[in-house]
């Protein structure tokens, strides 16, 4: 029990060293760095040339499609790995179970390339 | 590492595990420095160029100076840019980079935590780095930077899933996610390591790895001559090397996570070498895959977006879950 909870602490003890360390870097920074602020510095960069319209511009739709898809294949693993670490204590039958619900997503990936979710036509 | 991680936990103990980390973080940053300095000059080298060879002994000081001359700069924050996401970015695309390398185990000694979902732990944690990089661009609020963001994100979760589903071959393998057993499990000859095995899932797992880490021939969402630097265009100074030290500290989780999952971790090649102490053979071939890492950026050219999703979603996914059941059917025939 001792052994699990050290594991644990350890790595929150990492996580708080990462957050540290932008934390102090910034910091020290502050002091090093010059600060002159103007308003030609402060525009927005579009190659030099002045900013045109909103900066948030709509985006290809596909983006979403993908992270849809993401989804759904993310899922899957949260599926898998538990599956994958029990694999040898079980036997076929949980072989031909994860076959039929990976055919199913696969059905599914099908349909989405059929349907030309996976063609990327713009940007 | 693995005696105090036994005992009851104390201020003290709670104090030398914090230390422990401070030395790993020097060491990373070590890493990078040294990292960069050498993809420069491996690079030049392949172009018959030298290289940075300026700053200080052979320019071996030129990262140094780069790095410096970061904490120096003025740091700009663009009138139109969302303040507090824009702050907030660069910071939380570099911590889940550091928490990961808290489940790597270096030799059979030499670890820090040894959780028993440490490959979970892994793929879950480096997934937050993606919000990380969509709030940098879209905070900067600048279109480059936007679409920058959003390809890199489209990217990074496509290949996201290959990368996860090739490696559930070596966890069915080894019956374990714990990353320390992992590696212990591998043979003695190194044709017992995991990647002749898992040969496939091996190298759906390298093209992946090189692909999440946004780097050639995958770097489109820095692809310089269309998107100037994609989702960090607006960042400068310090901020912005962040940015740059996530990418790097990313190439050394994946470099030591491939050394433990495929390449056998600290086990000698042959068992007559058992001798050598384990961390030089992790060493050698964790650089091994970062020198590998250098020599294709030097070597291939970038791809086409079109042909990176076609890529991802229709060979290394399908591949991948091939993989999976071949490995079982492996499995059934011939383990059990």
């Amino acid at each position: 029990m001792e052994k699990y909870i050290n594991n644990y602490v350890i790595v929150a003890i990492f996580i708080v060293i990462g957050i540290l360390l932008p934390v102090v870097a910034l910091t020290v920074g502050r002091l090093l760095r010059p600060n002159k602020p103007n308003d030609e510095k402060k525009t927005t960069y579009e190659s030099g040339n002045e900013p045109v319209g909103e900066g948030q511009v709509r985006f290809n739709v596909r983006y979403y499609l993908f992270a849809l898809m993401f989804v759904v294949f993310d899922v899957e693993t949260v599926f898998l790995y538990p599956w994958a670490v029990a694999y040898k204590q079980l036997g076929l039958f949980v072989l031909a179970e994860m076959a039929i619900f990976t055919g199913l997503l696969l059905i599914g990936l099908l349909y989405a390339w059929k349907k030309k979710v996976l063609k990327w036509n713009s940007i | 590492m693995g005696a105090w991680l036994d005992e009851t936990l104390t201020w003290g103990h709670a104090l030398l595990f914090f230390l422990w980390g401070v030395i790993l973080l020097l060491v990373v940053l070590g890493f990078v420095t040294y990292a960069i300095f050498f993809e420069r000059k491996v690079i030049g080298w392949m172009q018959y160029r030298i290289g940075p060879n300026r700053v200080g002994p052979w320019g071996l000081l030129q990262s140094v100076a780069d790095i410096t001359k970061l904490l120096i700069k003025e740091d700009t924050i663009p009138r139109k840019a969302d303040r507090a996401l824009f702050i907030l970015a660069p910071a939380l695309a570099y911590v889940p980079a550091f928490a990961v390398l808290a489940v790597i185990p270096y030799t059979q000694k030499l670890y820090f935590a040894d959780i028993n979902v440490g490959l979970l732990y892994y793929v879950a944690l480096s997934g937050i780095s993606t919000i990380a990089i969509i709030l940098g661009g879209w905070s900067s609020n600048n279109k480059y930077a936007l679409l920058g963001g959003m390809r890199s994100a489209a990217q990074m979760i496509s290949y996201e899933v290959p990368l996860v589903i090739s490696v559930v071959g070596v966890v069915m393998l080894s019956g374990s996610l714990n990353l320390r057993s992992i590696a212990d499990q591998q043979g003695d000859w190194f044709w017992q390591w995991n990647f002749l095995p898992q040969i496939i899932g091996f190298v759906v797992f390298i093209i992946a790895a090189v692909s999440e880490l946004n780097r050639t021939p995958f770097d489109l969402p820095e692809a310089e001559s269309e998107l100037v630097a994609g989702y960090h265009v607006e960042y400068s100074g310090f901020r912005f090397a962040f940015f740059m030290l996530t990418e790097y500290v990313y190439v050394y989780a994946i470099a030591a996570l491939t050394t433990v999952l495929f390449l056998g971790g600290w086990h000698a090649p042959f068992p007559f070498l058992d001798w050598v102490p384990g961390i030089i053979w992790f060493l050698l071939k964790f650089t091994s895959i970062v020198f590998f890492l250098f020599w294709i950026r030097a070597t291939l050219p970038r791809i086409r977006i079109d042909q990176l999703m076609g890529l991802g979603w229709k060979v290394l996914l399908p591949v991948a879950i091939l993989n999976v059941f071949l490995t079982a059917v492996y499995m059934e025939l011939f383990v059990k």
